[in-house]
């Protein structure tokens, strides 16, 4: 019988645990997901030609378009994740419902993070971009995977009890995500230009915040209603 | 706790979906060292009932606490790691193995890790710890709902229709479950809709229907 509660990192572990078990057992995001954005980034330059200036204009918006429906799919990976009994077994672990999402959140953001990395040198080689930015450009890949992770745990706790819950999450998460994704790419573009890309770095910074707050607080009620 | 304390207190409780009314002013109190028997037909509100005393189903009408803890406000948070729930379909996490499905629990409720396979090896299935959920039967998957149970030693039992589907061998297993918990000084609230085995397991049996305990 338990005797003390465990602690709030305890838990959010525990959480990242499980998540990552099962998608190393199911293979469901990374090794299904990731060949198919490879192949979409793949067919892009095969369709217009091997026209250098085009190719490197329009490649990072490609990435990140690639990036926001991986982003969605992590989504509705999550709102399929749980039945009502183990909703059920979850609930009366006594895990604190913010940890169990700062725990979704964290194993999503791994996945999306290894997800932008593995894409984004497939992105460099296909359209032939020359990287700038070293330091802001992985600040920019953290803050896009983080916003993204934040947004997909969220819609799928509102509408993981719905009967129509994949339809939804697509609907939630594509006009939700339009900031950060006009972060990210404007960021990438300033970087490009030589510009400061500060401006759209604190942009993305402030909507992951926003979520996480969001999300934290909402933790609680969406567990009641789910 | 202290035998004879008041665990479930429920007086004139309702709930409702949408127009249809599921659970009808029903008053039942639970006291520790008490095994309890719901049993009624199919859709009579015993999964509701159960679900409610679990804090998993919120109700909407009349005075309802667990452990002393208002169902209305945010203490029955604090008092879930008390209760043991296993309902009819088994809340294991299909990709992961047995053991891995208890040490989820085991981490959660800051139990070591060695008791998951510990437990594992009391309800027999020490051989099939590596075995994932979904290759297991159904059978197997209830024997770890049980294993959960055995683990985490809740003061609070809640088992809905708990021998269907089970061997001998199991069916003792979930009447050791009743008893374990009832002799530790909690209590035990099992429906079913088979009114014999209910007679022999518990203490006293209420029937449910259309969602009225009578």
């Amino acid at each position: 019988m338990r005797t003390d509660a465990p602690s709030f990192l305890a838990q959010v572990m525990t959480i990242v645990r499980r998540d990552l078990l099962r998608e190393r057992r199911s293979g469901e995001v990374l090794w299904v997901t990731l060949p198919f954005g490879a192949i979409a980034l793949l067919l892009v330059p095969l369709a217009i030609g091997t026209d250098a200036p085009t190719l490197q204009r329009i490649g990072p918006g490609m990435f990140w378009v690639i990036v926001m429906l991986f982003g969605v799919l992590i989504a509705i990976r999550q709102t399929n994740a749980g039945t009502q009994a183990q909703r059920d077994m979850v609930a009366l672990t006594g895990l604190d419902p913010a940890a169990i999402f700062v725990g979704s959140t964290t194993a999503s953001f791994m996945l999306l993070l290894v997800f932008e990395t593995i894409l984004g040198i497939v992105t460099i080689v296909l359209y032939d971009i020359t990287p700038t930015g070293w330091v802001a450009l992985p600040t920019v890949l953290v803050l896009a995977a983080a916003g993204l992770a934040l947004l997909s745990t969220l819609a799928a706790s509102i509408v993981s009890t719905g009967r129509s819950a994949t339809a939804l999450v697509p609907l939630l998460v594509a006009p939700l995500s339009v900031p950060l994704l006009l972060g990210a790419t404007q960021a990438w573009e300033a970087l490009r230009l030589g510009r400061s890309s500060l401006p759209w770095v604190l942009l993305m910074a402030i909507v992951g915040l926003l979520l996480a707050v969001v999300g934290v607080l909402s933790a609680r009620p969406l567990q009641e209603t789910a | 706790m202290s035998d004879g304390a008041v665990l479930v207190d429920l007086e004139g409780v309702s709930v409702r979906a949408g127009a249809v009314r599921i659970l009808d002013d029903v008053s039942l109190t639970v006291r520790a060292g008490e095994a309890v028997g719901i049993f009624g037909s199919n859709g009579a509100g015993k999964t509701t009932l159960l679900r409610l005393i679990a804090t998993l189903q919120p109700p909407q009408g009349g005075r309802c606490s667990v452990f002393g803890a208002d169902m209305y406000s945010v203490a029955r948070y604090d008092v879930r790691h008390r209760i043991g729930y296993v309902g009819h379909t088994p809340g294991l996490y299909p990709e992961l193995t047995l053991l891995e499905n208890l040490a989820f629990v085991a981490d959660a409720q800051g139990l070591p890790t060695s008791e998951a396979l510990r437990s594992l090896e009391l309800v027999g299935l020490g051989g099939a710890a590596d075995r994932r959920a979904d290759h297991s039967s159904h059978g197997m998957q209830r024997r770890t709902e049980f294993a959960r149970i055995l683990m985490t030693g809740p003061e609070l039992l809640l088992l809905d229709e708990p021998h269907s589907a089970l061997d001998a061998d199991a069916i003792n297993l979930v009447d050791t479950l009743v008893h374990r918990t009832v002799d530790r000084g909690g209590a035990a609230v099992l429906v079913s809709h088979d009114r014999d085995r209910m007679n022999t397991l518990t203490t006293r049996t209420h029937e449910i229907k259309n969602g009225t305990l009578l």
